[in-house]
């Protein structure tokens, strides 16, 4: 019965041929560890974030007048609306964070470098899109850090040259962040973001399956096939790595459930205490940094002290992140056989990403500005240095097959 | 599809012009889109002037008002302030007012038309924060004894002096805007209009 119906799909839509392809015979490496678990985490938590946005949209109004109320509405008196809030409040976190360590894997294994640069760059524009989507979303609580958040980032633009200021008059649609500010941020957050990166997720999963998962090892799999033209060192992902992923999202839910009901906020870090003051467009907050993964971007943009050259370095900090296939010329992928120059540089801008991190959260006093301006450096001086010593890396020979 | 005694270049040339065709009605297309962000009409006349009351102001006090959705500030500077003021004109950017960031009646020593009352827009020239009032001369996490009263910005550390003039060595490239103003009478000042001084 079953066996005739998808006969009957399969002749009218390639149901079968696209499970297998994407899951029952997608040979991935034998090899995959921990860090193999934030790609599908990623998929799971833009789940929740769809689930959960939809439904708040339900009794969110965005407007100048009514949208702080609204929310408080949600929080107060919606049935489980606080849980559907702090679901989405602490998913926008947790996306971060399993982006950032999937992000860090990438970095670590090589898994942007040929023939994955396609994956990378796909990979990073979900990463634009998602920090887009995350500040529009800052904004529609409508609380004071939502609104002198909104106010910092738009006059960015405003340091460009000539179109700056017409620029920022352009986006907030006001001489001021106002209700018409909000209200195209809201459809921007929840239909037209959301659509681009349904799309950017689709395209990083198809090219992914096209060239292969790396592995820790940093061995192409292809390269050793059976006489089926199956990789000797590959198993399905269906049902290998679904099930193994499930671990994965048990041990994630159970921290995603702590932090949701036990510390929503996260002590002022996740949402803002200046957020619970309704935005107020002659005060500005005693103390203003954005949300946690931001940070690392806005301490560079404090650490210039010029307007202009702010901005860009802020951008060229993330611009430098799409070019790492081609600033990284390692023809060795794992940091496994990799030199000892790439491990303390991967050590240093580590360590740098993360002190930017901190810093952007502190206030500007001259000590930590020096602080920031120090860390600044060391995170562009990653790309520049590796770019430079790449190419003639001393690298240990990578076996041929998987044998960890 | 077939190319048998096909005209190929009248092919192309047809594929050609309709793409390009295409792509200029798509341009047009976009510009209502487009369009549609810029400030509404409504947006655009809520900009309408404030009338404000100064005969209360003592000396020292900050009163903010509201333009066109902006902090206006307006400062009783006291004698003290103003024999300050020539005396940073070392430590800052643009100490003598040359960039457009004022009316032309403003553009002296003390910024302002009477010198004791000083108003400004209270945003900062960085990133639009709004700074903090810190009138208090000596100000230990301000620079200590060089610190001749002015504003801080929380947000990046800009400050400013007491005529809204940038120090040098932040991240605000110019002094505070003042708006366009004058003095309806003795004790009431009009935000938003010059008056026909300018």
């Amino acid at each position: 019965m079953f066996k005739s119906l998808m006969t009957w799909v399969d002749d009218r839509f390639p149901a079968t041929k696209m499970w297998n392809e994407h899951l029952a015979e997608y040979y991935a490496p034998k090899n995959f560890n921990f860090w193999y678990f934030f790609g599908s985490l990623a998929l799971l938590v833009l789940v929740i974030q769809i689930i959960s946005g939809i439904f708040l949209t339900m009794h969110y109004k965005p407007d100048g007048a009514m949208a702080f109320a609204s929310v408080e509405y949600i929080m107060r008196d919606v049935p489980y609306g606080w849980l559907i809030r702090y679901i989405h409040s602490t998913g926008a976190t947790a996306f971060f964070v399993v982006v950032y360590l999937h992000m860090f894997r990438g970095l670590m294994y090589g898994s942007f470098k040929k023939p994955r640069e396609l994956v990378w760059l796909f990979g990073m524009f979900i990463y634009l899109a998602l920090m887009a989507e995350a500040f529009m979303g800052y904004l529609l609580p409508w609380g004071q850090m939502s609104f002198w958040g909104a106010q910092v980032i738009i006059s960015l633009f405003g340091a460009l040259p000539i179109i700056g200021e017409p620029l920022t008059l352009w986006i907030r649609g006001d001489f001021v962040i106002s209700d018409a500010t909000l209200n195209r941020f809201f459809a921007l957050h929840v239909i037209a973001l959301p659509i681009v990166l349904l799309g950017l997720v689709v395209a990083h999963i198809i090219a992914l399956h096209e060239v292969g998962s790396n592995n820790p090892e940093g061995v192409e799999i292809k390269k050793h096939k059976d006489e089926n033209g199956i990789p000797l060192d590959g198993i399905p992902f269906h049902p290998y790595y679904s099930v193994k992923d499930i671990v994965g999202v048990i041990v994630f839910l159970m921290f995603f459930s702590l932090v949701l009901f036990f510390a929503p906020e996260g002590g002022g870090y996740l949402l803002e205490h200046a957020n619970f003051i309704p935005s107020d467009p002659l005060k500005t907050p005693e103390h203003i940094a954005p949300v946690w993964y931001f940070t690392p971007f806005y301490a560079i943009l404090r650490a210039v002290p010029d307007k202009l050259m702010g901005v860009i370095a802020m951008g060229a900090a993330i611009v430098v992140l799409f070019l790492l296939p081609w600033i990284d010329q390692c023809k060795v992928k794992s940091v496994r056989y990799r030199g000892l120059s790439f491990k303390i540089l991967l050590t240093v801008f580590i360590i740098s990403f993360i002190a930017l991190g901190r810093l952007g959260m502190l206030p500007a006093t001259p000590f930590l500005t020096l602080l920031s301006q120090i860390f600044s450096v060391l995170y562009f001086g990653f790309f520049i240095a590796l770019y430079f010593t790449s190419k003639n890396e001393k690298t240990k020979p990578v076996p041929e097959r998987i044998t960890k | 599809m077939t190319t048998d005694g096909a005209d190929l270049a009248k092919r192309r040339f047809l594929t050609n012009t309709t793409a390009v065709i295409g792509a200029v009605g798509a341009g047009f297309v976009a510009v209502p889109f487009l369009s549609s962000w810029a400030p509404s009409e409504r947006a655009k006349t809520a900009g309408a002037p404030v009338e404000v009351d100064i005969s209360k102001l003592v000396e020292g006090q900050l009163l903010t008002v509201e333009w066109r959705g902006k902090p206006v500030w307006i400062i009783k500077r006291t004698e003290q302030n103003l024999s300050d003021l020539p005396t940073l004109d070392d430590a800052l950017r643009d100490p003598a007012s040359e960039n457009d960031q004022q009316p032309t009646y403003a553009q002296n020593a003390t910024r302002s038309i009477k010198p004791h009352v000083a108003v400004m827009v209270g945003i900062c020239t960085h990133l639009g924060c709004s700074p903090t009032y810190r009138p208090e001369m000596g100000a230990a996490d301000l620079g200590g004894a060089d610190w001749k009263g002015g504003f801080f910005c929380p947000c990046h550390g800009s400050t400013f002096d007491l005529a809204g003039r940038v120090y040098s060595g932040v991240p605000a490239p110019l002094n505070l805007e003042i708006p366009p103003h004058f003095y309806k009478s003795e004790r009431t000042i009009l935000i938003g209009e010059d008056g026909g001084a300018a």
